[in-house]
């Protein structure tokens, strides 16, 4: 006891008298250490701005010319002895002449315009001519003449589209050189497209068929267009929103505001945790097992894509919603109960208002990860070849449909360069509506951010 | 030292409100307060002193039962208020706390309007029938709190930008408005500079005329400024219990005198 003030005084360390102007080393030392850090964050940030800006100029310049196609302006005369055989106008017969018959009238009416025109090209041969025109005119001419039946016998003004080659020509994917290697254009074929253009019958232009069209098949991507991979993912954004995020909030302010804590719920709120982290690809197997082979649902329909969705995205919603609740200041409902308020009118008056901004924010950012979705998606059927757009609602909840990662994935696989442009225009769209997603969340948080 | 400025300290009420037998508080195994007996009177400001941790705002929370919220609190023994035991499985503390109103240690306005923390406590008890009604339960309350003067131009402005002792003061108005008959506060001018403080305490000697006020304080100044009877509790015991006058000139528990003239707390 004695001794205590003595030692102590002795483990004092021994501090030389320095001036304050100059650093010692420790201090030189720590400053260093110091700058070093702040350099590692200035390039870790450095690095991850690159990546995004390759990744977002990549993508935004392979995609953009999928926003526009190339369109021939050509006259087509409607032989009414071709398309009407019966000549009675009957929409019933007519739908019996088929595409065949369209693509032979629109073949004469291309080698009709490049005959106006007066074109002299070396080596140009007759398929090169009626290659110009994509497979898919005949179908879309049929569609309006079918649409319209005294359009037939007449000269009519079509847009119709081009080939993917063609169109690929005047964005730039296709050259003279490539198209010598290419049994399905020729530079003949270029060179033609190239003097129509010059004369004003072929223009490229928006593309607002992008966005409206269904899929289309491998020979002709400048007829596919994400619109039913839209529809199906606005449908099953529709049932997240309404299953998920009724459930996910009334779970989380029960769990958090009202459950008694103990070990049920200590072990609901692990397995709630535990959820969040099962790849999605999981649920993807959890609902063809649950939905389609057990329920019946049909294959490939946005209710079901939906619902697996929701199971993907509830934890999701979960965790930042207890997160938002917990946020609130507990001061907040000790002053609601003191003066009398229930627990139930506690949580509804004062704490959920107060939450609001944390709960839409995370429930926004649970519909986007939602929307970007693709393995679970796969595995019930929505990768199928969808060439028909869903009905209106609700019905069109159990039609076929496709969804935008999903289409974009399928886009990948297939062998025309051309795809791949479609693939990274559907990336663009589906950015879009995620930096909507996003920006929406931000501008609610601004909204219904409450100091207290 | 404790004689300064001091209003007459005797009590006028013979009442008992509120009626704490055998109050015996656990949290988990922790044995927080032990053999509480006290009876506090209508009409009083009764002051609970102690240093940290001695269990007084336990026992204030269990006069409105605001122990209920802390999941691993167990509270036994008997507080009758108005001979009615609170602790009765009839009781539902909702209405139990319309009764007995409470102020807290700091001052937590609603994020809302001046006027709607004020009549949010009239509205979900159905105290007023129509507009005309609230605003005058409002105002009533407001005066009440002393506050009227400064928000009655800006009810509608958010309460939270009020000053701290003005926060407070809104506060009290906030429990007064749903004309409660016991008001509990639980260090109510901790948070506050000097001026809010006087005016806080200013405030709690007019509202002794309406109903028994109950007050946990750490100043000991505080206490006997604005009380007529004092308890003192110490380690989860209440040491002693009686008139402030006396507590603080007469001590009769040496544990309350070394807690009084500074030398334990």
């Amino acid at each position: 006891m004695t001794d205590m003030p003595l030692s102590s005084s002795a483990a004092l360390p021994d501090r030389k008298p320095a001036s304050l102007l100059e650093q010692d080393a420790r201090t030189k030392a720590r400053n260093a250490a110091e700058k070093r850090f702040r350099l590692y964050g200035v390039a870790a940030i450095a690095i991850s701005m690159i990546a995004l800006v390759v990744l977002l100029a990549t993508i935004l310049t392979g995609g953009a010319g999928a926003f526009r196609q190339t369109y021939l302006n050509i006259p087509v005369t409607l032989d009414a002895a071709v398309l009407d055989p019966k000549g009675n106008r009957d929409p019933a017969e007519m739908a019996k002449v088929l595409t065949l018959s369209y693509g032979r009238v629109l073949d004469a009416a291309v080698e009709a315009t490049v005959a106006r025109h007066g074109i002299q090209i070396e080596g140009l041969t007759e398929k090169d001519i009626d290659g110009l025109i994509s497979k898919e005119a005949s179908a879309q001419v049929r569609d309006r003449v079918l649409a319209n039946p005294d359009l037939v016998g007449q000269t009519v003004e079509f847009d119709v589209l081009t080939g993917g080659r063609i169109d690929g020509y005047f964005k730039g994917r296709v050259t003279m050189e490539s198209a010598e290697r290419d049994s399905n254009t020729s530079p003949q074929q270029l060179l033609l497209a190239q003097e129509l253009a010059d004369r004003g019958e072929m223009v490229t232009r928006f593309n607002w068929n992008f966005l409206t069209n269904a899929d289309a098949s491998d020979q002709r991507p400048e007829a596919a267009g994400v619109g039913v991979a839209i529809l199906g993912s606005f449908y099953m954004m529709l049932v997240v929103l309404a299953l998920a995020v009724p459930i996910g909030i009334a779970a989380s302010i029960y769990l958090e505001e009202f459950a008694p804590k103990n070990r049920i719920t200590d072990i609901i709120e692990v397995n709630i945790s535990n959820l969040a982290a099962v790849p999605s690809i999981v649920f993807g197997i959890l609902g063809l097992a649950a939905f389609i082979n057990f329920a019946g649902l049909p294959q490939s329909a946005p209710i079901v894509g939906g619902l697996v969705l929701t199971l993907m995205t509830l934890p999701r919603i979960i965790i930042p919603t207890r997160a938002a609740l917990k946020a609130v200041p507990p001061s907040i409902r000790d002053a609601a109960l003191g003066v009398g308020a229930s627990k139930m009118q506690s949580v509804f008056h004062h704490v959920l208002p107060l939450a609001t901004p944390g709960i839409l924010t995370g429930v926004i950012l649970g519909l986007a990860q939602a929307l970007g979705e693709t393995a679970p998606l796969l595995l019930i059927g929505m990768v199928a070849f969808i060439r028909d757009h869903p009905d209106g609602l609700p019905g069109g909840l159990f039609d076929p449909a496709s969804a935008l990662p999903v289409q974009v994935y399928n886009w990948t696989q297939r062998s025309d360069p051309a795809f791949i442009e479609r693939a990274s225009g559907a990336i663009i769209v589906l950015l879009i509506f995620l930096l909507c997603m996003n920006v929406l969340a931000i501008w609610l948080r601004r909204k219904f951010e409450r100091r207290w | 030292m404790y004689d300064m400025n001091r209003p007459e300290k005797a009590v006028s009420q013979t009442e008992t409100k509120i009626s704490a037998r055998k109050v015996q508080v656990y949290y988990g195994d922790k044995h927080a307060l032990k053999d509480v007996d006290v009876d506090i009177l209508d009409k009083t400001v009764t002051a609970f002193i102690g240093p940290s941790g001695c269990g007084k705002s336990t026992f204030l929370r269990c006069i409105n039962r605001m122990n209920d919220t802390i999941p691993i609190a167990r509270v036994e023994g008997q507080i009758l208020l108005d001979n009615e035991d609170v602790y009765d499985r009839r009781v539902d503390p909702v209405q139990l706390r319309a009764k007995v109103g409470m102020v807290f240690q700091k001052p937590n306005p609603f994020p809302k309007s001046i006027y709607d923390n004020v009549a949010y406590g009239p509205r979900i008890h159905g105290l007023a029938r129509n507009r005309a009604e609230l605003d005058g339960i409002v105002e009533k309350a407001l005066r009440g709190a002393a506050l009227w003067n400064e928000v009655k131009d800006r009810l509608s402005e958010p309460g939270t930008g009020l000053s701290g002792g003005q926060q407070q003061r809104l506060c009290i108005a906030r429990a007064v408005a749903t004309s409660p008959e016991v008001l509990l506060m639980d260090e109510p001018c901790s948070a506050l500079d000097p001026i809010a403080t006087a005016q806080v305490e200013e405030l709690i000697e007019e509202l002794r005329s309406q109903f028994s006020v109950v007050i946990v304080t750490h100043s000991m100044q505080q206490a006997a400024r604005v009380s007529q009877k004092t308890a003192f509790f110490h380690l989860g015991n209440l040491v002693e219990y009686g008139d402030t006058d006396d507590i603080f000139t007469r001590p009769r528990d040496s544990r309350t005198e070394a807690y009084i003239s500074g030398r334990i707390g």
